[in-house]
């Protein structure tokens, strides 16, 4: 989004756009309580939130990732969720080695957990002998080196040193996140109050733009354009 | 005039020090110690930390610090002792002259760098040979244990050389051999000192940061054995600050308050240790 304010600030330059961070709740907090003109969310909005006005920029799918060495291609949404309660702690049941599974999640308020949790887990606690990292990449990395680790990372962000599973046999490519294939797929919302008008229109406006979806698609999302042009 | 008015820079500068000390206390507790009330300490002081659904246990977490801690002084002292005594009792001056340098060295070490030699060596080799994930109270145990190594041998070196001469040739006079000498005159009577370097050490470890986060893990439940992950305080606090916001970013302070107090009382005994004598 930096980015984006970046470059939309060399077009626009009389308007000026200040980023925050701080988690999807408090982004859609802070658009009720008009502290900001536009919010930003990673998950669905909740009924009870429904009434700001939303608008899809991009999606990211979640992949569940394992090392290289780790037969295991396929996984139901059950099986992950096991794994990450606890209940199924051995390769063996899921057609691996007998070697025991280290799951390993992020740190609490990550809004990649947060839609991990909502997509997958369904108010189902993810156990706490999981190993916890704070950055997909740090996630990625302990799932490149460990044998029996298992982790989730931005669909984005996999690269060759790991491999994703099937989720009911389809993997997190592009073409099965367009497609709403792959199941475990997170929105990037904007979000205002009220009806967007003046600079929060045109700002809406270069997000969606071809422009604006470019950047977002560099850096490893689904721009919004694409599923639009593809359902 | 000058002098006076060197003083007075002086004077003031050392109490700026002062202050930002006391406004970093006043700030964290006063961030912190609210949500304690807040939330009741019997959620505050419970097993189960998940801060998003309202859940605020520290203890797990201030059982993982003190595990690591002391895995860090059961590597820790042997090494950092023996080295002290070495380098004091049995090195020559040319051997003592490039050790010591290279002992305090390891201090000026970024963390990170520790962290990332833990990731890279001690992680796999720990996996490979006794299994588990690799990431591991004995990993993070041993890590610190040599990053507590200068705090230890450096003050163990220095309260060893201040025993008298005349103690140790009274020993010897008595008959006694150099290991006794070692062992019954110069550690007893450097024992303040020695006491005083491990709980500096101490502090050090339970604050460490960053190369806990990169090798223990960081899973919150209690480990049972030396082989599982472990979640300290100080890498909660690093792990979570970033994303959190109301109650959630209060319990990281309070989280804050309770390293607070826990590092003050060990820094008070080691005060109160070394000025017995």
């Amino acid at each position: 989004m930096e980015k984006i304010s970046e470059h939309f600030n060399m077009i626009y330059p009389g308007v000026k756009v200040a980023v925050q961070g701080g988690g999807s709740s408090a982004g859609i907090q802070a658009t009720f309580t008009k502290t900001c003109d536009i919010g930003m969310s990673s998950r669905n909005l909740k009924p009870e939130e429904k009434q700001l006005k939303e608008f899809l920029i991009a999606l990211d799918g979640i992949a569940v990732i394992v090392n290289r060495l780790n037969p295991v291609r396929n996984l139901t949404p059950d099986q992950i969720r096991m794994i990450f309660m606890g209940e199924i702690s051995n390769w063996r049941v899921l057609g691996g080695p007998d070697k025991k599974i280290y799951p390993v999640t992020r740190e609490e308020g990550s809004g990649t957990r947060g839609a991990f949790e909502d997509m997958v887990m369904h108010k189902q606690a993810i156990s706490d002998a999981c190993l916890v990292q704070d950055s997909n990449g740090a996630v990625r990395e302990i799932v490149a080196n460990s044998p029996d680790a298992i982790g989730f990372i931005s669909a984005g962000l996999i690269d060759e040193r790991v491999r994703a599973v099937a989720l009911d046999s389809e993997l997190p490519t592009y073409e099965n996140i367009v497609a709403g294939r792959y199941l475990i797929v997170r929105p990037f919302l904007l979000l205002t109050r009220d009806e967007p008008s003046g600079p929060i229109r045109e700002f809406i406006n270069y997000v969606l733009s071809i422009d604006g979806q470019t950047i977002l698609r560099k850096v490893g999302l689904i721009p919004a354009l694409d599923i639009k042009n593809e359902r | 005039m000058k002098d006076k008015f060197a003083e007075r820079l002086l004077l003031f500068i050392a109490f700026s020090a002062i202050l930002s000390l006391l406004l970093i206390t006043f700030f964290i507790f006063q961030q912190g110690i609210p949500l304690i009330f807040k939330v009741g300490l019997k959620n505050f002081l419970s097993f189960h930390w998940a801060p998003t659904q309202g859940q605020f246990g520290i203890l797990s977490m201030v059982m993982g610090s003190l595990m690591v801690t002391l895995g860090a002084l059961c590597v820790g002292i042997p090494l950092g002792l023996s080295c002290a005594i070495f380098l004091a009792e049995f090195s020559s001056k040319p051997v003592q002259s490039i050790l010591k340098p290279v002992i305090e060295l390891l201090a000026g070490i970024p963390s990170v760098v520790y962290g990332f030699i833990g990731i890279v060596v001690l992680v796999p080799l720990i996996r490979n040979l006794f299994g588990g994930s690799g990431f591991s109270v004995l990993g993070a145990g041993i890590i610190l244990g040599i990053m507590i190594l200068p705090t230890i041998v450096s003050i163990s070196y220095d309260s060893i050389k201040s025993v008298p001469a005349a103690y140790r040739d009274g020993s010897f006079a008595l008959g006694a051999t150099r290991w006794q000498t070692i062992l019954m005159v110069v550690l007893p009577s450097a024992r303040s000192g020695i006491i005083a370097g491990i709980i500096l050490g101490m502090g050090r470890a339970i604050g460490e940061t960053m190369a806990v986060i990169m090798i223990s893990g960081n899973a919150l439940r209690v480990p049972h054995s030396l082989l599982d992950s472990v979640r300290t305080i100080t890498s909660t606090i690093a792990l979570e600050l970033s994303y959190s916001t109301g109650d959630h970013r209060a319990a990281l302070f309070a989280c804050g308050s309770v390293l607070f107090i826990i590092i003050v009382i060990l820094n008070f005994i080691a005060i109160r240790i070394t000025r017995r004598d």
